[in-house]
């Protein structure tokens, strides 16, 4: 059995798919974050597997370092947000940063 | 089956299992140790598409930075001795239905695309490809990236200060 291009973008399926589910059903703000990073690798995989099958150039792979920069970026000020929120409002909890509801 | 499938589908099992544990387990300590395992088989998949620099960059970045970033989240807003760190599921049902729909496309996608799948690239080392190409034609996004990196730092540093009570 040879493994190609199919199998990788199966893999990257499922994970994305499990990603969004995180970040749509958890309440914690540090899960969400957590769904993301999924949802970023997940992305990761398609851009190498299509560098590696495609017409042979490295450009996949050189977004796939970019998407592991703002990776970085996101998780830090995601983080920042969050704590932020925590100082404020003592709770974690996405549905319950609700202070600009009117 | 070659030796090449059987890695293929034990870090396929690592990956897709471990996200699984992130995002059904209640316990956000397991959650965020699974997904240090989730990163490990993704750097394997890295290593089995010829992308050598990439894994390394993924260990180092995601294990390293990213993931003891987020267990700082997950420590700095719990109280650790109150067992308080299970977290609730909400709409339980949507969300898998969404996922579940999404997942269901994109694997059509995937199965049933001609994809344009041509010569590919042999593993080869990379790492100084990948540095020639960032000092010469992706000069402009290298350094608009480490802009954001800097605007990030800065931007995560003054969120978080605490600020003078008035």
């Amino acid at each position: 059995m040879e493994i190609g291009l199919q199998h990788y973008l199966l893999v990257s399926a499922a994970l994305f798919s499990l990603g969004l589910l995180g970040v749509l059903t958890r309440r914690n703000a540090v899960n969400v974050l957590m769904g993301i990073e999924l949802i970023l690798n997940a992305a990761n995989i398609n851009l190498v597997a299509f560098s590696r099958y495609g017409i042979g150039n490295l450009q996949g792979q050189l977004f796939g370092v970019f998407v592991i920069v703002i990776a970085a970026a996101e998780t830090a000020v995601g983080l920042a947000i969050v704590l932020t929120m925590y100082r404020l409002r003592r709770t974690p909890n996405l549905d319950e940063a609700d202070i600009l509801r009117g | 089956m070659t030796i090449e499938a059987a890695v293929f589908f034990l870090f396929a099992l690592i990956t897709v299992g471990s996200a699984a544990v992130v995002v059904l387990a209640r316990s956000l300590i397991y959650n965020a140790f699974a997904l240090l395992f989730t990163f490990f088989g993704v750097a394997g998949f890295y290593v089995m598409l010829g992308a050598d620099f990439l894994a390394a960059t993924q260990l180092l970045i995601y294990v390293g930075g990213i993931l003891v970033l987020l267990l700082f989240g997950v420590m700095l807003t719990h109280k650790l001795y109150d067992l308080d760190l299970k977290t609730e599921v909400v709409q339980r049902a949507p969300g898998s239905i969404v996922a579940l729909g999404i997942f269901a496309v994109l694997a059509f996608t995937a199965l049933r695309t001609p994809w344009a799948v041509g010569p590919g690239r042999p593993p080869a080392p990379t790492t100084r490809e990948i540095g020639e190409l960032f000092m010469s034609r992706y000069l402009l996004p290298f350094e608009a990236a480490s802009i954001l990196l800097l605007v990030a730092l800065i931007g995560a540093a003054m969120i978080v200060r605490r600020r003078k009570e008035a």
